[in-house]
């Protein structure tokens, strides 16, 4: 039952890079694909129906973890606490730079909805990477399940820790690359016309430099979390996971050789969801790793809530998941084929 | 003020008032829009659907806005209070989790077909999008009224072995009878808004001559909705929630009248300015047995008095739960008496004529809001001292690492963001309002 709410937690975060990481990808580079008003509302006309259900999954993320593993809720949140305000204060930029932008037909006030738009999709993957970085090099976690730390100290990963390290950044860095390159498959799947031919310019040296950052990174949690290494070699999930996020690897190249954009996009999905997968199933069980001593790390057993409320939770997740699959096969349906601007006054 | 509880509250409280300004209009709303597109089907005028489709528009801000203020509560519980978080996440994980699971996705699925899938999915579809979405933004408020009713009335759990609460009855939590009563209340309080706003376009478009065909419609539905709603929030759902207080927060209800006395008779002031060092009211104009009637149905009944609880168990402010408790009942009578007269002119086919009253229904407007916020005040500081009653003390369930330096940058970044974010939602709504009903373009 631990294992499967660990899972469960972890592949609803996961969900949630790939989902809104499209998001964050066309915000990223809509200021260079899309040049004029129409073509930025195409970009817009292509996330604005599923920006929002995308972000849910991070809601319902962490409803799921509040519902299992409280411990880990109360103590990470609280330990992040600036850094997460500025989180949601992004949040909050970001959602209203999409719906504000089209109501209004002027120039100057659309021209600031699309460069808070692009500095909001650029500062959270940035944030929520350097979140990662974060879990995987550890925190002060006292004997009480309790920390909070600074956002830069020494910018070492050693004691005393910040939330910005040379680690976590890379992480950060390394995520923002990754998804804007997811994003730009996915423009490139749902557009046409010279946007779709920007994005199909931009997707192949983005793919290179997240190659690149990827190895970096690897090196660099190698260096600073060794165990996760050791797990690696011993789990066989973790291999499986690996499998597809290379496998994903090989489809993007393949998608952008042979210029089908859908083929690349789902590559990238497959590399997002693999290569978060594969860092779950190495940690596991450690859901916080007290960088103090080991013994005080909060892992899927000490911090989850008792077998009951593991079960109820259980019987209602499997329920509603299906049902929320079905919404979005659904809403991904309607909103099936090439996007084109809508009129003024309509849409986004 | 250096006090980090403090602060934590005042963001809490700042932040869940603020953002409970749209959910109240965005789930009112909903039935509304269900009502006009059935109304619309079932005539055949096609006014109801442009006025549908205006309001759609509308709903669509305000609903960003509700998103974006809602998502930072839902961490709030982590990152401000992470003693009660620990304490109480085995019980109160289940609603919240069921509410991301089963409404959040359900809305925002939706919302994307309503706003602006008409043409591509049709009016059929898009009926019952505008179904779905009511659904969804209804569901969602059962699940978070079902895990503030645990924090006013804990029920289905039991105590862990390591001493934090654990589920012991799902379904106990999930029909906790406060719920079903605080939701019932809650939502019509809701409707009321909404039909209040709606009321209030049509009036304004009266007043200027613009769009009469319109206006009448949103007045017509608007006055209906709103007396039928006014009338259901006073009774019986708020008569039944003063019953549960009485019965489970005795101290709330005392000090919600300012009551400090016990005995029989207790009156309701209608004016009054509690003095809690005294401990009487100054200046009473009162009703005798009023107090005693809502809260047992006898005007006979014995009402305890504050003398009665250790000071320690008194809710911190006495004068502001006073104060709200009264707001909100003062605001629920007149709204009986104003949408009761705009009915009965309606009905008489003279509404549109008289234009004081017009002015009046147009201007009325924020007194919901007003009324609804007010009434929340009045439940979360009658809950006080207590996070969880009777089980964790507020003071207790902050988070204790984070100091009052970093809780008050926090909460002057929100006041900074939303009054912004206030300035721009009313700007776009103005200018909806300014644009009016919307016709049908293929
Ligand atoms: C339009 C809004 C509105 C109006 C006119 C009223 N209420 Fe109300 N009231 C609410 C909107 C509201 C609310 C915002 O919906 C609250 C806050 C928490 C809740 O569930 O409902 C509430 C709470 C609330 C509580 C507090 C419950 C608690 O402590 O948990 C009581 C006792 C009442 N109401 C009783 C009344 C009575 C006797 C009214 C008669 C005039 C009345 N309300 C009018
Ligand atoms: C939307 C309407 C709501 C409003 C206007 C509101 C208002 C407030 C206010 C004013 C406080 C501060 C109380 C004080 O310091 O005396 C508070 C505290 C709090 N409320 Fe609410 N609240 C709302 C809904 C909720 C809901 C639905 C929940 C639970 C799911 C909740 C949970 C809390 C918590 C945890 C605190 C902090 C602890 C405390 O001070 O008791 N609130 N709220
Ligand atoms: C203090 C506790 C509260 C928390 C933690 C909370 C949490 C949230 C969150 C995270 C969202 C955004 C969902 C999305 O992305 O779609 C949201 C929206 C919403 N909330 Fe709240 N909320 C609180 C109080 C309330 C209350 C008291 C109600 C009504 C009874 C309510 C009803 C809604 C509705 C209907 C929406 C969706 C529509 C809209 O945002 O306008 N919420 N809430």
């Amino acid at each position: 039952m631990h294992e499967f709410w660990f899972g469960v937690v972890s592949f609803m975060i996961a969900i949630y890079a790939v989902m809104d990481g499209f998001d964050f990808g066309a915000g990223s580079l809509h200021l260079i694909v899309a040049k004029t008003n129409e073509e930025r509302r195409e970009v817009l006309g292509a996330i604005g129906p599923l920006w929002d259900g995308n972000e849910v999954w991070l809601i319902a993320a962490a409803g799921a973890l509040f519902m299992a593993f409280p411990k880990v809720l109360a103590a990470g949140f609280s330990g992040f606490y600036l850094a997460l305000f500025l989180v949601l204060w992004t949040l909050i930029l970001r959602g209203i730079s999409i719906e504000f932008r089209s109501h209004v037909e002027d120039r100057l006030w659309r021209t600031f909805w699309d460069g808070s738009f692009a500095v909001s999709s650029i500062l959270l993957p940035i944030l929520l990477g350097m979140a990662l970085g974060n879990v995987i090099r550890g925190v002060p976690l006292d004997l009480q399940g309790n920390f909070n730390i600074p956002l830069f100290t020494t910018f070492g990963t050693g004691n005393p820790v910040g939330i910005l390290d040379w680690y976590t950044l890379l992480v950060g860095v390394f995520a923002w690359v990754v998804l804007t390159a997811h994003g730009a498959l996915f423009l490139a799947w749902k557009l046409e016309g010279p946007v779709q031919a920007r994005c199909l310019r931009m997707a192949m040296p983005l793919w290179i430099l997240t190659l690149a950052l990827w190895l970096a990174t690897t090196l660099a949690t190698k260096a600073v979390n060794p165990a996760i290494f050791e797990a690696f070699s011993k789990t066989t999930p973790a291999w499986l996971f690996f499998v597809v996020y290379v496998a994903g690897l090989g489809l993007i190249f393949l998608g952008l050789s042979r210029r089908w954009p859908l083929l690349a996009f789902l590559g990238s999905c497959a590399f997002v969801l693999g290569i978060l997968a594969t860092t779950a199933t190495c940690v596991f069980p450690v859901m916080l790793r007290s960088t103090l001593d080991p013994a005080w790390s909060l892992t899927a057993f000490n911090a989850s809530v008792e077998a009951q409320g593991l079960r109820a939770g259980l019987a209602w997740w499997l329920i509603g998941f299906p049902l929320v699959v079905a919404y979005f096969a659904y809403l991904f349906y309607l909103h099936r084929g090439k996007v084109k601007a809508a009129p003024e006054g309509e849409g986004y | 003020m250096g006090d980090p509880v403090f602060w934590h509250r005042l963001q809490f409280g700042f932040t869940a008032a603020y953002h409970y300004l749209f959910p109240q209009l965005t789930m009112g709303l909903a039935l509304l829009i269900v009502i006009l597109k059935v109304v619309a089907r079932r005539t055949g005028d096609e006014a109801y659907n442009d006025l549908a489709r205006f309001w759609i528009r509308i709903f669509g801000i305000n609903f960003a806005v509700g998103v974006v203020t809602g998502i930072p509560l839902e961490f709030q519980f982590g990152t401000n209070w992470s003693a009660f978080s620990r304490f109480a996440g085995g019980v109160i994980g289940q609603t919240l989790g069921m509410e991301g699971l089963f409404a959040f996705f359900l809305e925002s699925t939706f919302l994307g077909l309503l706003i602006w899938g008409e043409k591509k999915i049709g009016p059929r579809r898009h009926f019952w999008a505008a179904v779905a979405l009511c659904v969804g933004s209804w569901l969602s408020g059962y699940f978070i009224v079902a895990t503030n009713a645990f924090m006013q009335h804990p029920v289905g759990y039991r105590i862990g072995a390591d001493g934090t609460l654990q589920l012991a009855s799902f379904w106990k939590l999930l029909l906790n009878p406060w719920a079903h009563v605080q939701y019932a209340h809650n939502m019509i309080g809701a409707v009321v808004t909404a039909s209040f706003v709606v009321a209030a376009v049509g009036a304004f478009w009266t007043l200027k001559g613009l769009h009469l065909d319109h206006a009448r419609r949103n007045l017509r539905v608007g006055v209906i909705t709103g007396l039928f709603a006014a009338l259901l929030v006073v009774f019986p759902t708020g008569d039944l929630q003063g019953k549960l207080v009485a019965k489970y927060q005795p101290v709330a209800l005392a000090a919600m009248e300012g009551r400090f006395e016990s005995g029989t008779h207790a009156a309701m002031n209608f004016i009054g300015q509690p003095n809690v060092q005294a401990r009487k009211v100054d200046n009473p104009i009162r009703l005798p047995g009023i107090l005693s009637f809502i809260a047992y149905g006898s005007f006979s009944s014995q009402v305890k008095g504050l003398n009665e609880f250790p000071v320690d168990q008194w809710p911190t402010s006495v004068e502001m739960l006073y104060y709200s408790f009264h707001i909100m009942v003062g605001l629920g009578t007149v709204f009986i008496a104003l949408m009761g007269m705009s009915a009965f002119l309606l009905w008489r086919k003279k509404l549109e004529g008289t234009r004081w009253l017009l002015w009046i229904l147009m201007l009325a407007f924020p007194f919901p809001y007003i009324a609804n916020t007010a009434g929340w005040m009045a439940a979360e500081m009658g809950r006080q001292p207590w996070i969880i009653c009777g089980l964790m003390r507020t003071a207790e369930g902050a988070s204790s690492m984070v100091h009052a330096g970093q809780t008050v940058f926090t909460t002057l970044g929100f006041a900074g963001l939303y009054f912004v974010l206030g300035l721009l939602f009313c700007f776009l709504i103005g200018r909806e309002i300014a644009h009016g009903p919307v016709a049908f373009k293929s």
